[in-house]
């Protein structure tokens, strides 16, 4: 009985020491995960954010395909002309899990571009959160062969 | 500074099957990047499963030639990389 405390208290240590040698900023970060495990918009949303209300806003540019012919693979670049714009995040609605990525722009200038996954057709919404509130935009993306399968 | 970064992962979504034993191939992905100038973290970004494989990631920040960009990546299985470059 004793042997398995020991045991169990030197693999956490073990756990901590090793991330902490990793990446410092690691331990003090904060990976939304119930965010991206979650299968609705409203509760990814939340779960990163506090709240999933927003605005629509013609600010925020979404550039992506109109039809995309692998789901696997599918640009999307966002770009947010919203004043003190803190984070993006990245939305896709009709994935298992909807919520694909969240950007913190650390003063840095709003635009983040990336590859995404998409199961099939579905809006890619973008939300951004600048002042304390939430601010959307979504582009559909047509998806000939989804990006999900072996 | 426009920064393009290309990594290399497989980022597995844990919904795949092995086709020939038809076990579910266990989920793989990055999680975390980050972005810093010295110690200034300058982009943070959190990724779930549907960033697609070998990921590629650009954004823009303000600085400087001659800045020493680091970025690095850590996954869920705690794997990490870290690149630096000299920006131009």
């Amino acid at each position: 009985m004793k042997r398995r405390t020991l045991l169990k208290t030197s693999l956490v240590t073990g756990v901590i020491a090793s991330t902490g040698l990793l990446i410092p900023g690691r331990v003090l970060a904060a990976y939304p995960k119930a965010a991206f495990e979650s299968i609705d918009i409203p509760g990814a949303l939340t779960a990163a954010m506090g709240s999933s209300e927003y605005a629509e806003s013609g600010d925020i540019k979404i550039k992506a395909p109109e039809i995309a012919e692998n789901g696997a693979v599918v640009p999307v670049q966002v770009t947010s002309s919203i004043a003190d714009t803190e984070s993006i995040t990245l939305i896709v609605s009709n994935n298992p899990n909807p919520m694909a990525a969240s950007f913190n722009m650390h003063g840095s200038e709003a635009f983040v571009s990336v590859r995404v996954k998409m199961r099939k057709t579905s809006d890619v919404l973008a939300v951004v959160k600048a002042g304390g509130s939430l601010h959307a935009a979504k582009q559909e993306v047509k998806v000939t062969i989804g990006g999900c399968g072996g | 500074m426009t920064v393009k970064a290309l990594m290399s992962h497989p980022m597995e979504t844990g919904l795949r099957k092995n086709k020939k034993t038809g076990k579910k191939i266990p989920a793989h992905f990055i999680e975390e990047v980050i972005a810093k100038v010295g110690d200034k973290t300058v982009m943070e970004a959190y990724w779930g499963t549907a960033i697609s494989k070998n990921p590629y990631l650009s954004f823009k920040y303000s600085g400087s030639k001659g800045d020493v960009l680091t970025v690095s990546w850590i996954d869920n299985q705690g794997e990490s990389a870290t690149e630096t470059a000299k920006v131009k």
